[in-house]
């Protein structure tokens, strides 16, 4: 049955209602059909008009999206494709360390969030009794995702930086990121665990098994694919942060020697205490008190690194996810 | 001295294996009195449930016999679940849930504050009503419980595995393939994956909660079937069903649950042959649903 038959069909079931009534006849419910069908028309016009809309708006978002990637890579992607600049101190017009600070941060920032907002998901999924304290604390995290960066980053450098000594470092800014982080990757799993259908997870329980047990060995295992994309998808979103970043990582990026695996020095790369600017905050500073000369080109080629990088970590959450996917599904 | 005793110990079992004796079902125990030790397997006394404020179940006593298939019926809604949930206390699971009453099971009372949930409930197993085999192997859906209960050993395991299967009726049907995913099998496979799955931890109850809703009539009869060789072995199933003829067809007793309440309760032919409660043979005659 089409839209419009069904349209009419429930036009005619009412005509003989309203018809009785009022003693009118045929007419009344030929009128009807007729009223029906244009109706049916009608609606099927402004079922059109309004996909066309919706795609137009769509196409034009789209556009804009792939235009602004494609931009950014095309104004810096010779620059990109450049070994030195990738690998140069920025004293040299390079962005070596800060490739490496982006990483090694984002690395320590999901060191110390992953087991964090893992924790907070099961607790809230389910141990949580559901009550005022929960609904207190889930709006708590929901307030905090939407929380201006800026904002987490001045607070990380009066907490980090300043109350705690531990000056502008890289320990500051994987803090300061762990908060800007912890209530998406806390939402994330948290639909992820919620996702897993109830029967999951009482089949565990009707088997004498604990929470814990049901969570970690039944719910886990099926929300892992899930929980991988969140992740993946929430590390781009911190590898391009600055706000969070200018006054508790720092703007300056020290040479960094590989060969130095003294941690209490500061061109050891794995010092967690030495400064360290990252791709997006070196782009900032690039654009704000720019000294050097090529600062634009510097800038673009940054820009177009850190969107690859973006692009990159994106087409590996889908690739794992659907891979995770396909292995817990069918194993 | 056999002829003044009015019932002896037993009775009852003897009365559900035998659908023709007399309907000799009135509470022989008072209340909250503990059954004697050997008498019943699992025995409910007065156990009702409340969720928040509304009553779902009143005050329902029940006994359930080693080796007897008993059948929960009544039209949806009428605490069916909520009394089956009871039983393994997954009503624990529910907040606001509150269950009041005794469940006397192997000398204790299940619904004690400070009993050992996870001992229970691996003595007393559950199916549900959707198959909710684990995203794991067929291998794995089955010894997965044992493993965490302390079962080691591939061979020991192996074994197990074999044996739940059997004892399903499965094994024929996935022994090649044994390390495919559960999910890959059809509905009325799965269910009987998931029998298998708690036979591996060797319950002496199982409880079933419309198992074959989800099945076409073929895999209905297969699951039917394996219930009653399950019951051959000597343990207790207790299944929730709205189908009556499938109550007939796998029961020794029957329970009759209408509006929260356990109106009638006795063997199963006899029961539907001559219903004493007017609600029960309205019932019966489908003149509610
Ligand atoms: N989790 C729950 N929370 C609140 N009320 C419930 C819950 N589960 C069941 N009930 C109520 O308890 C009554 C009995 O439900 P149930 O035991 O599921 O019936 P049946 O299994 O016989 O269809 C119904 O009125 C239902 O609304
Ligand atoms: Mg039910």
């Amino acid at each position: 049955m089409t839209r419009s038959d069904k349209a009419a069909t429930n036009a005619a079931d009412a005509a003989p209602r309203a018809g009785a009534q009022t003693g009118a006849t045929r007419a009344a419910s030929a009128m009807d059909a007729d009223t029906a069908a244009s109706m049916a028309r009608r609606a099927r016009r402004s079922d059109h008009v309004a996909t066309g809309v919706l795609a137009v708006l769509v196409g034009v978002v789209c556009l804009l999206t792939v235009a602004m990637v494609v931009y950014i890579l095309a104004s810096g992607g010779t620059k990109m494709l450049d070994w030195s600049f990738l690998t140069s101190n920025p004293s040299d017009g390079g962005i070596g360390p800060e490739i490496f600070n982006s990483f090694y941060l984002l690395f320590l920032t999901l060191l110390i969030s992953l087991p964090l907002s893992l924790g907070a998901a099961i607790f809230l999924t389910q141990y949580a009794p559901s009550g005022p304290v929960t609904t207190c604390i889930k709006t708590i995290i929901e307030v905090l995702s939407s929380l201006p960066s800026i904002v987490v980053g001045l607070f990380g450098f009066l907490v980090f930086v300043i109350k705690f000594g531990w000056q502008f470092s890289i320990i500051a800014g994987a803090c300061a990121l762990t908060m800007f982080n912890l209530p998406i990757m806390v939402r994330v799993i948290q639909q992820a665990l919620e996702a897993v259908p109830r029967g999951q997870r009482d089949a565990g329980l009707a088997m004498g098994l604990t929470r814990w047990e049901t969570t970690i060995h039944v719910l886990i295992p099926s929300a892992i694919p899930a929980i991988v994309t969140g992740v993946i998808l929430s590390a781009g979103r911190v590898f391009g942060e600055a706000a969070a970043l200018i006054y508790t990582a720092g703007q300056s990026a020290p040479a960094i020697d590989f060969t130095n695996f003294d941690i209490t020095s500061a061109s050891c790369p794995w010092n967690v205490f030495r400064p360290a600017e990252t791709l997006a905050v070196h782009i900032w500073k690039l654009n704000s008190e720019s000294v050097v000369t090529d600062a634009a080109a510097i800038s673009a080629g940054t820009a177009a690194f850190l969107v690859a990088c973006i692009l990159v970590f994106n087409i590996l959450a889908r690739i794992i996810g659907r891979a995770l996917e396909k292995k817990v599904t069918a194993a | 001295m056999t002829t003044i005793e009015p019932e002896t110990s037993g009775a009852s079992a003897t009365a559900a294996a035998a659908p023709g004796a007399a309907p000799a079902d009135a509470p022989r125990t008072t209340p909250a009195e503990r059954p004697s030790d050997g008498e019943h397997l699992l025995s409910t006394r007065d156990v009702s449930v409340l969720y928040g404020d509304n009553r779902a179940l009143k005050p329902t006593t029940l006994d359930f016999d080693a080796g007897t298939v008993t059948a929960l019926i009544g039209p949806s809604g009428c605490g069916k679940s909520t009394f089956l949930r009871c039983i393994n206390m997954m009503n624990r699971e529910i907040p606001h849930c509150r269950v009041e009453g005794h469940i006397w099971y192997g000398g204790v009372d299940v619904n004690a504050p400070d009993t050992d949930l996870y001992e229970v409930r691996r003595r007393i197993g559950m199916v549900f009503q959707q198959p909710n085999p684990f995203n794991k192997s067929i291998y794995d859906n089955i010894a997965f419980a044992p493993r965490r209960h302390g079962v080691k050993g591939r061979k020991q395991l192996d074994q197990l595995v074999e044996e739940s299967l059997r004892g399903a009726a499965l094994w024929d049907e996935v022994k090649d393939d044994l390390h495919k995913s559960g999910r890959a099998l059809s509905g009325g496979q799965q269910q009987r994956l998931c029998i298998a799955r708690t036979l591996a931890l060797h319950p002496d109850v199982i409880l079933m909660d419309e198992p074959c809703s989800a099945l076409d009539p073929i895999a209905t009869l297969a699951i039917e079937q394996t219930v009653r060789d399950i019951v051959a072995t000597g343990i207790c199933v207790i299944i929730v069903t709205h189908n009556m003829e499938q109550a007939a067809r796998v029961s020794d007793r029957t329970a009759f649950f209408y509006l929260g309440e356990m109106v009638e309760t006795g063997p199963t032919a006899h029961l539907m042959k001559m219903p004493k409660d007017q609600r029960l043979s309205d019932y019966l005659t489908g003149r509610f649903s």
